[in-house]
């Protein structure tokens, strides 16, 4: 697996870092396939992409597809169809050729610094590379952070398979215990958060049910990964739940403001390193 | 553990009386005033006492669809879509059959080409499973003993997608 996110990353790392405004800390950039669990010869998803701040409502931006990558259930790519982007939302459908579990995912990897030239902020996004030519000699209070982040969803044609769920060992991934799309309102699911491919300790994770709009409180779970990254959550009702962590730095502040975070350097970055994904729960 | 139990029952039962037993089921489909009525998608199984999967018995789908294509909503069975329907490669011999219409249906199931002749002495249920399209989904289950010492029978009562359920063995 491992390769195949390897290969691909480069040019798309820096997809999803420019289509994040500047003021999306409030904003969930999400992908919600209109089924995961899926029986028949020729089953097809239609997946929308967006970034709002409900869920699941487009609302504020769509979601550029630039760096959508899809893995079919024997690790090889597949190919989405029909990539269309509109106002609120972009919208694709990928054909489940194979029997097994499919991986959809964006993934991110890019440094972005902050600097001030005699008085006037400055910011840009790019490589270590990049950013060298970029960043003058007279940069004053340079901070650096790595950003890496990865959306997924996952769906399945028959029975589920685990081949796509190998993790990266590239940033913050989830390594399933439970089978993403063998979830069931009533039971307890685990899984681990794994930084680098090592267990990530300590990490919050969010569970946020869909729906946000139809009811007064948004229902968030929220709990800790242990020493070994593991987590578990009991499934409230059946329906479409986000989840979410970060790991490391805080994300960036605003324009002009002090860093919430420890400021990085171009060799040395404040890395962030953050995880969505939908996951279906079904009835019991 | 169980096989042990097995080979005591079968040992005071005779071999002969386990493959002779059957195990009859009633399927209520009730009759439905809805605009759109479709005939539902059935599934019937057996489940161990703690809801694993023993053993099927029946799965009603469209089979006439070009393509097979009526497997598109098996997975609506939801619980039997995870306990075994994702595992086969419909249709199946002996349990794929075309979707019945409202009214009462009795299945029988005896002797040695049923599943139950491979199941260890022990308590069971048959769960019957119904999904409609544009419609609901049900699941009724309704306990046994197997196998049986003498006739006894049970039964539930599904409350939209499904009438009486009743499950009959006998010796």
């Amino acid at each position: 697996m491992n390769h195949l996110i390897s290969r691909a990353a480069a040019p798309i790392a820096l997809a999803l870092a420019a289509l994040l405004p500047l003021s999306a800390q409030a904003h969930r950039g999400w992908m919600l396939p209109s089924a995961t669990v899926l029986s028949g010869n020729d089953p097809w998803v239609t997946v929308d992409a967006a970034i709002s701040n409900d869920l699941f409502y487009f609302e504020h931006n769509a979601m550029k597809l630039d760096g959508l990558l899809a893995f079919a259930p024997d690790g090889s790519k597949a190919t989405p169809e029909n990539l269309a982007t509109g106002k609120y939302r972009s919208t694709f459908d990928l054909k489940l050729v194979q029997k097994g579990t499919y991986k959809l995912a964006m993934v991110n990897d890019g440094l972005m610094a902050s600097w001030k030239v005699g008085g006037e902020n400055k910011r840009a996004r790019g490589t270590a590379e990049s950013l060298a030519k970029e960043i003058p000699a007279n940069a004053e209070g340079l901070s650096v952070s790595r950003n890496q982040s990865r959306l997924e969803v996952f769906v399945t044609s028959g029975k589920p398979t685990d081949t796509v769920l190998k993790p990266t060992n590239q940033g913050l991934e989830l390594a399933p215990i439970t089978h993403p799309n063998d979830l069931f309102a009533g039971d307890t699911a685990s899984f681990r958060f794994l930084l680098d491919g090592k267990p990530a300790a300590d990490v919050e994770v969010t569970v946020i049910p869909g729906g946000v709009r139809h009811r007064d409180a948004l229902g968030e779970i929220k709990v800790r990964t242990d020493a070994e990254g593991k987590f578990s959550v009991k499934w409230p009702s059946a329906g479409f739940y986000w989840l979410s962590a970060t790991h490391g730095a805080a994300q960036r502040p605003a324009p002009g403001a002090a860093p919430a975070g420890p400021a990085g350097t171009l060799d040395k970055p404040a890395r962030r390193a953050s995880y969505s994904t939908t996951l279906e729960v079904l009835p019991q | 553990m169980r096989m042990r139990y097995t080979v005591a029952m079968t040992a005071v039962m005779g071999v002969p009386s386990v493959f002779a037993a059957d195990l009859t089921v009633k399927v209520e489909i009730p009759r439905l005033t809805v605009a759109e009525y479709h005939r539902p998608y059935t599934a019937l199984w057996i489940e161990k006492a703690d809801q694993s999967f023993a053993a099927n018995l029946s799965v009603w789908y469209d089979l006439k669809m070009k393509n097979n294509e009526g497997t598109k909503w098996l997975k609506d069975m939801r619980q039997w879509w995870r306990k075994s329907g994702r595992e086969l490669q419909m249709p199946v011999d002996g349990l794929s059959g075309a979707t019945r219409a409202p009214g009462e249906h009795t299945l029988t199931f005896g002797g040695a080409k049923s599943p139950l002749d491979k199941l260890p002495a022990g308590e069971y249920a048959v769960v019957v499973e119904a999904a409609r399209e544009v419609g609901g989904r049900e699941l009724v289950r309704v306990p046994f003993t197997w196998p049986p010492t003498a006739a006894q029978s049970n039964q539930a009562k599904g409350e939209h997608e499904l009438g009486a359920v009743s499950v009959a063995v006998k010796p």
